[in-house]
């Protein structure tokens, strides 16, 4: 062999992994952005924060779940299922307090809206909690089977993966086979038509904010076992950057939502593994700027036609 | 008593008072045709049925019981189908997924499979497109659609709104036989809005006129026929 400049494969491959366990992440509340604005058109800024309200309520039940003596993965469980019910419900009653009256207002309000949702947010876990970080424990179990090759993909970023991945399939299941998911997608096609054949549009709007933020739950539990801290403002920079990756797989696309996940992910791993890691938030706005001039619908957007 | 009834019906869009007190009846088992030229509140008129721009004053009664107050899905539930302006198919969903969207609120699923195959043959070619998505067929084949998925709900009133708006002349007779063909076979009331106030005559029993926001005229559909009126100002003699 001979020498001159290598390219490292394993440190490739540390950083591909590294991006896709990150894109996961950004995928799973990209997810929750995307559903909301193809129903209703309105940017969910407290999106993030139903995912900060997710992570703290993983911690609360993992902490007293092991306090209690219990250890392993019901642990992981018990806690990821009352984070899922928590934030759920926290979506649910955000939708119902901040966006339901401003239905028929012009679309600033709801944004704005929104925009004090996030901030109201993140003030009352500040105050409730505190605004130290706050170790969170590792609840992801330690596959030995992994082992060999944790220099490139530990057991953390493979379950990372693995749930996002399942976490997708299924709702793609959902969103295309059941009443509920056909009754969705019409309400994002037709708001009025899908009323006038019987459409309940609150409630599917109510649905549509349950899932999405179950999924954010999700993703807080992931990410918080995968970093280590937590505290109240986790959500605001994760949720912009969940946003990009909406915006640039195309907002209202759910495929085009894993994808702009993915490639934000990418993005920062390699930039920040190739380049420099000072300008991690740079390269990811920068793409976003890019896409935003010459793909304005996002990679897997459509156009938006005008309807007549 | 009759099965739908708008009793000084006032609807508003912001401050403008699109109907300035409708009073309007049908029994069951008629086609009544509702003429008048653009903005005199045709389709508001139908959306004010169905819920979608509730009245702001007067009574909307249904089989007696009062509907102005009731959302839209729940007077679907009641069995008032509407087949809007400009057909709104669901441009991404499949034929098939648009018709199972009419059926939304039934729960028979053996009785959905064959009320589809007797869309099919009403509309052949709506078999041959039925795993299209709703967005890519003709003007026609989305009008034909549109009754469709309408009548998957097994509607008792069904509200047309301009069925034969921009549709070649083929596709015009078409619809217009199966207009009363609907109503004869299954004895669904029809309340059917027209710019083609000859054609619409023809097949109903009654019509009335609406004039800015008003009825200035009603009667058996012959009659209107021979209105002078009439004559002059919507059937072009």
């Amino acid at each position: 062999m001979s020498s001159g400049p290598r390219f490292d494969m394993d440190y490739f491959l540390e950083l591909a992994i590294g991006g896709l366990t990150r894109g996961s992440i950004y995928a799973l509340i990209a997810l929750g952005y995307t559903m909301v604005y193809g129903i209703i058109e309105l940017i969910n800024f407290a999106h993030g924060e139903i995912y900060m309200i997710g992570a703290f309520t993983a911690l609360i039940v993992a902490s007293v779940l092991t306090m209690n003596g219990m250890t392993g993965v019901s642990v992981l469980i018990l806690a990821s299922v009352v984070a899922v019910l928590y934030a759920a419900a926290y979506g649910f009653t955000v939708e119902k307090i901040a966006y339901k009256p401003l239905r028929q207002a012009p679309r600033l309000s709801p944004l704005i809206s929104a925009i004090g949702m996030s901030i109201f947010l993140q003030n009352y876990v500040l105050i409730a909690q505190t605004s130290d970080f706050l170790p969170f424990p590792n609840l992801l179990p330690v596959l030995p089977f992994m082992e060999p090759y944790s220099h490139i993909m530990g057991s953390t970023e493979l379950i990372i993966v693995l749930t996002t991945a399942l976490a997708t399939a299924a709702l793609t299941f959902f969103i295309k086979f059941t009443k509920l998911g056909k009754a969705m997608r019409a309400t994002a096609q037709d708001r009025h038509m899908a009323m006038l054949v019987g459409v309940n549009v609150n409630r599917v709007i109510s649905n549509t904010f349950i899932v999405g933020s179950a999924l954010a739950a999700i993703g807080g539990v992931l990410i918080a076992s995968h970093i280590g801290r937590i505290n109240f403002s986790i959500g605001f920079i994760t949720g912009i950057k969940a946003f990009t990756a909406a915006v640039l797989g195309g907002i209202g696309s759910i495929p085009g939502a894993v994808l702009g996940g993915l490639v934000l992910g990418w993005t920062e791993s390699f930039a920040t593994g190739y380049v420099s890691s000072d300008y991690e938030d740079v390269f990811a706005f920068c793409l976003l700027v890019l896409i935003l001039i010459f793909r304005p619908a996002g990679i897997l957007g459509r156009s938006s036609v005008q309807k007549v | 008593m009759a099965m739908l009834e708008l009793r000084n019906v006032e609807t508003f869009y912001g401050n403008i008072m699109a109907l300035k007190g409708i009073n309007l009846s049908i029994n069951e088992g008629e086609i009544i045709t509702l003429i008048g030229a653009n903005g005199a509140g045709k389709s508001t008129t139908l959306m004010t049925i169905c819920g979608i721009v509730p009245p702001r004053r007067g009574e909307i009664l249904f089989l007696g019981k009062p509907i102005h107050r009731v959302e839209p899905h729940e007077i679907v539930a009641l069995g008032v189908s509407q087949v809007p302006e400009g057909r709104r198919i669901f441009p991404l969903l499949t034929v098939t997924e648009n018709l199972a969207m009419g059926a939304f609120l039934r729960n028979d699923g053996g009785e959905i499979a064959r009320d589809i195959e007797y869309i099919f043959s009403l509309f052949p070619i709506l078999k041959e497109r039925r795993h299209q998505p709703g967005g890519t067929l003709s003007g026609g084949e989305q009008q034909m659609l549109a009754i469709s998925r309408a009548l998957m709900a097994r509607p008792r009133l069904l509200l047309l709104d301009e069925p034969s708006l921009g549709l070649a002349p083929l596709i015009f007779q078409l619809i217009f036989r199966i207009i009363p063909k609907i109503n004869r076979e299954n004895g669904t009331t029809i309340l059917l809005v027209e710019q083609n106030a000859n054609m619409a005559l023809k097949i109903a029993h009654r019509g009335y006129v609406l004039e800015n926001g008003r009825i200035t005229l009603e009667g058996a559909a012959e009659s209107l026929l021979n209105n002078e009126e009439v004559k002059r100002a919507y059937l072009g003699l």
